[in-house]
C-alpha cells in the first residue's frame, strides 16, 4: 500500500493518463484504426456502398495492369519535379536575398499571403488569370506577340501550370523556413570570409549552402511529401483533365473511391502512396542523422 | 566595391519581381471583384475597374434580385454565402478550441509529467504524422458513415477535435523548454497537477498556444477534402466547398468571373485581417518545427 501511494505521488497517478486520453482516443480512431483498416480494405473488393469479400492481392494485380494508374504516377512525378524544383530554387534565392538586403517583417509577412489563401480560391483565381480569352496573362502575352495559351485546358501545359501555381502558393512560406535556417548560421563566419576577400557568390557556395544543407534537406522533404499529395488545386480547376493529364495519384484515389465507389481499389492505390511516403520520410531521417555532424 | 553594389541591385530587382508576382494576382482578383462582367469583356486589360461596382458582392451575398443577378452577367446561380460563412466560422472555431486544448494538455503531460509508457505513447502518436490525409480519409468516411454522422456537426469536426500529432508535438517541444524552477516552486506550495497547469503553466504559455491556434485555424479554414465528402448538404457546406460548387455550376464557356472573384475575395478577407494583425507574430514563429 505504502509503496503504491509513494509511486502515485512521484508519478502523478492517473492525471497524466487523463491528460493524454483525448489525444489517444483521436489517434486510435482517426489515425491508427484507419491505417489498419485502409490496408485491410485494399485486400477486399469493397465498394463505398457495401463491404466486399477478401480477394487477396487481386486489387494490386489490377493496379499494375491499369494504364491510368501508371499515368497517375507519371503525372504526379512531373508535378513533384516541377513544383519542388522551382519552389526550392526560388525560395532559396529569396531567403538569401532577404538575409543580405532586409530583415523587414512587413516584407516577409507579405510573402506569406498566398500560403494563407484557401486552395479553392487559389484555383479559382488562377483559372481567371490564365483564362484563354479574357485572362490577363494571355493579354500580356498578346502584347509580346505570343498567341493565347490554353494553360489548364491543354494536355501538355495543364500539369506544369498547376505545379507553378502551387509554387506561387508555397514559395513565400518555403523561403521563410529557409530564412529561419540561415539565421542559425553564425554571422562571424561571413565576417571572416569577407575579410578574406570572398565575394557574395563564393560565400553562398562555400558557407551558406553547406551549412544550410540539413535545413534544406528537411524543407525539401516537407515539400516533397506535400507535393506527392497534391489534391485541392486539381479538384477545383481541372478535375483530372484534360483527358488524364492532371489525374495525379491523390486525385485518382479520390476519383475511384468517392466518384466511382471503388473502395477496395482506391485503398490499394492509397496503400502504395502510404508506403512510398513512409519511405521518403525514412530516407529523410537517415539523411538528417548523417547531416548532424555537418552542422556541429 | 562596385561589384557589390551591382549585385545588390540585381538582388533587389529579384525580390521586387517576386513581390510583384506574389501580389499582382491578388490585386487582379480585387479589381475583377469590383468590375461588372460587361466591363471585363470590353476593358479586359485596364488595371482598375472602369466603373466601380459592388454588384458582384451583392449577387454573391444574395442581396441582389434575380433580375439584377442576370443583368450583372451571373448565371442566376448564387451561393448561400452567409450559411457557408457561418459554417466555416463554426467549423474553424470548434476545431481550434478542442484541438489546441487537448493538444496542450497532452503535450504538457508528455513533456513534463513522469508516467510509465510516456515515451511509447509519444512515439506512437508521432507515427500519425506519416499517414497521408487521403489515406485516413477513406476509412474515416466509413467510420463516420456507420455512426450515421454524415452531414452532422460531430461528423464534420470529429477527425480534427481530439488533437493531432503535429499539434501535440508542437506543444511538447515548447513545454520541454519551460523553466522547471517555476513548476517546482508551485509544487512546494502544494498545488495539485491540474491546479499547477491552470494557475502557473497556462498563463505563461500563451504565445506558443496562440501561434498554434493560428496555424490550426488557417488549416481548418482552408480544409477542403473532408468537408467536401462529409458535409454535402447545402446547409452543411463550408465556404471552400460552397465555392467549388459555385464554380462547377458556372457555365464553362462563359463563367461569371466577377461573381467568382467576389466570392474569392470574401474568403481572403479573414485571412488578410489575420495577416495584418498577427503577421509579425506568425513570421516570427515560423521555425523549422513548423510543418505545412
Amino acid at each position: 500500500m505504502k509503496k503504491i501511494a509513494k509511486r502515485r505521488k512521484t508519478k502523478g497517478g492517473y492525471i497524466p493518463y487523463l491528460l493524454v486520453l483525448p489525444v489517444l482516443i483521436g489517434y486510435f480512431t482517426f489515425y491508427l484504426y484507419p491505417m489498419v483498416r485502409g490496408v485491410y480494405l485494399s485486400f477486399t473488393d469493397s465498394s463505398l456502398l457495401k463491404s466486399g469479400k477478401f480477394v487477396g492481392i487481386h486489387e494490386y494485380q489490377r493496379l499494375f495492369a491499369d494504364a491510368t494508374f501508371r499515368n497517375a504516377i507519371r503525372v504526379t512525378a512531373q508535378y513533384v519535379i516541377i513544383n519542388v524544383g522551382t519552389q526550392t530554387v526560388f525560395a532559396l534565392a529569396l531567403a538569401v536575398a532577404m538575409d543580405r538586403l532586409s530583415k523587414s517583417v512587413i516584407l516577409r509577412s507579405t510573402l506569406l499571403l498566398p500560403w494563407l489563401i484557401p486552395g479553392v480560391t487559389v484555383g479559382l483565381l488562377w483559372s481567371w488569370l490564365l483564362d484563354p480569352i479574357l485572362g490577363v496573362v494571355n493579354v500580356l502575352l498578346g502584347h509580346m506577340g505570343i498567341h493565347p495559351q490554353s494553360f489548364f485546358g491543354s494536355e501538355t501545359q495543364a500539369m506544369p501550370t498547376i505545379a507553378l501555381v502551387n509554387t506561387w502558393r508555397y514559395v513565400g512560406y518555403t523561403s521563410l523556413l529557409l530564412f529561419a535556417g540561415i539565421q542559425m548560421i553564425p554571422k562571424s563566419l561571413y565576417e571572416a570570409a569577407a575579410i578574406d576577400g570572398a565575394n557574395e557568390w563564393k560565400m553562398f557556395r562555400k558557407l551558406t549552402l553547406p551549412l544550410l544543407r540539413p535545413v534544406l534537406v528537411l524543407v525539401m522533404v516537407i515539400s516533397l511529401v506535400g507535393a506527392f499529395q497534391i489534391f485541392d488545386t486539381i479538384a477545383i480547376v481541372t478535375k483530372g483533365g484534360p483527358i488524364d493529364a492532371t489525374r495525379a495519384m491523390n486525385y485518382y484515389i479520390f476519383d475511384q473511391v468517392f466518384n466511382r465507389f471503388h473502395l477496395g481499389y482506391g485503398a490499394a492505390i492509397a496503400t502504395i502512396l502510404l508506403i512510398f511516403l513512409a519511405f521518403i520520410s525514412l530516407v529523410q531521417l537517415r539523411l538528417a542523422r548523417a547531416d548532424d555532424s555537418d552542422l556541429g | 566595391m562596385k561589384q557589390v553594389k551591382y549585385g545588390k541591385v540585381i538582388a533587389w530587382g529579384f525580390v521586387a519581381v517576386i513581390l510583384f508576382i506574389t501580389l499582382f494576382p491578388v490585386a487582379w482578383m480585387l479589381k475583377t471583384a469590383f468590375s461588372s462582367n460587361a466591363d471585363l469583356f470590353t476593358h479586359y486589360s485596364s488595371l482598375l475597374p472602369p466603373h466601380w461596382t459592388l454588384n458582384n458582392f451583392r449577387r454573391v451575398l444574395g442581396i441582389a434580385s434575380l433580375k439584377e443577378n442576370q443583368a450583372g452577367g451571373g448565371s442566376g446561380a448564387s451561393i448561400n454565402f452567409w450559411v457557408y460563412l457561418k459554417n466555416s466560422l463554426a467549423f474553424t472555431t470548434t476545431i481550434v478550441i478542442f484541438q489546441v486544448g487537448f493538444s496542450v494538455l497532452a503535450g504538457y503531460a508528455l513533456a513534463r509529467l513522469k508516467f510509465s509508457g510516456r515515451k511509447g505513447i509519444f512515439y506512437l502518436l508521432m507515427t500519425g504524422l506519416l499517414v497521408p490525409p487521403m489515406f485516413s480519409t477513406i476509412p474515416n468516411y466509413g467510420t463516420i458513415k456507420s455512426l450515421h454522422l454524415l452531414n452532422t456537426w460531430p461528423g464534420l469536426v470529429a477527425p480534427f477535435i481530439f488533437g493531432t500529432p503535429f499539434a501535440v508535438f508542437y506543444m511538447r517541444q515548447f513545454f520541454l523548454s519551460f523553466p522547471k524552477e517555476i513548476e517546482e516552486a508551485s509544487e512546494l506550495d502544494g498545488l495539485s497537477t491540474m491546479a499547477r497547469i491552470r494557475m502557473v503553466v497556462l498563463p505563461m504559455s500563451w504565445p506558443p498556444i496562440f501561434t498554434l491556434s493560428l496555424i490550426v485555424g488557417v488549416t481548418a479554414w482552408n480544409e477542403y477534402l473532408w468537408p467536401l465528402i462529409v458535409g454535402t448538404n447545402e446547409n452543411m457546406r463550408v465556404l471552400t466547398v460552397g465555392m467549388g460548387v459555385f464554380k462547377a455550376q458556372n457555365p464553362s464557356d462563359a463563367p461569371d468571373w466577377g461573381g467568382l472573384m467576389a466570392s474569392g475575395t470574401l474568403t481572403v478577407i479573414p485571412v488578410l485581417i489575420i495577416l495584418i494583425l498577427f503577421g509579425k507574430k506568425m513570421v516570427g514563429s515560423i521555425q523549422l518545427t513548423g510543418s505545412k
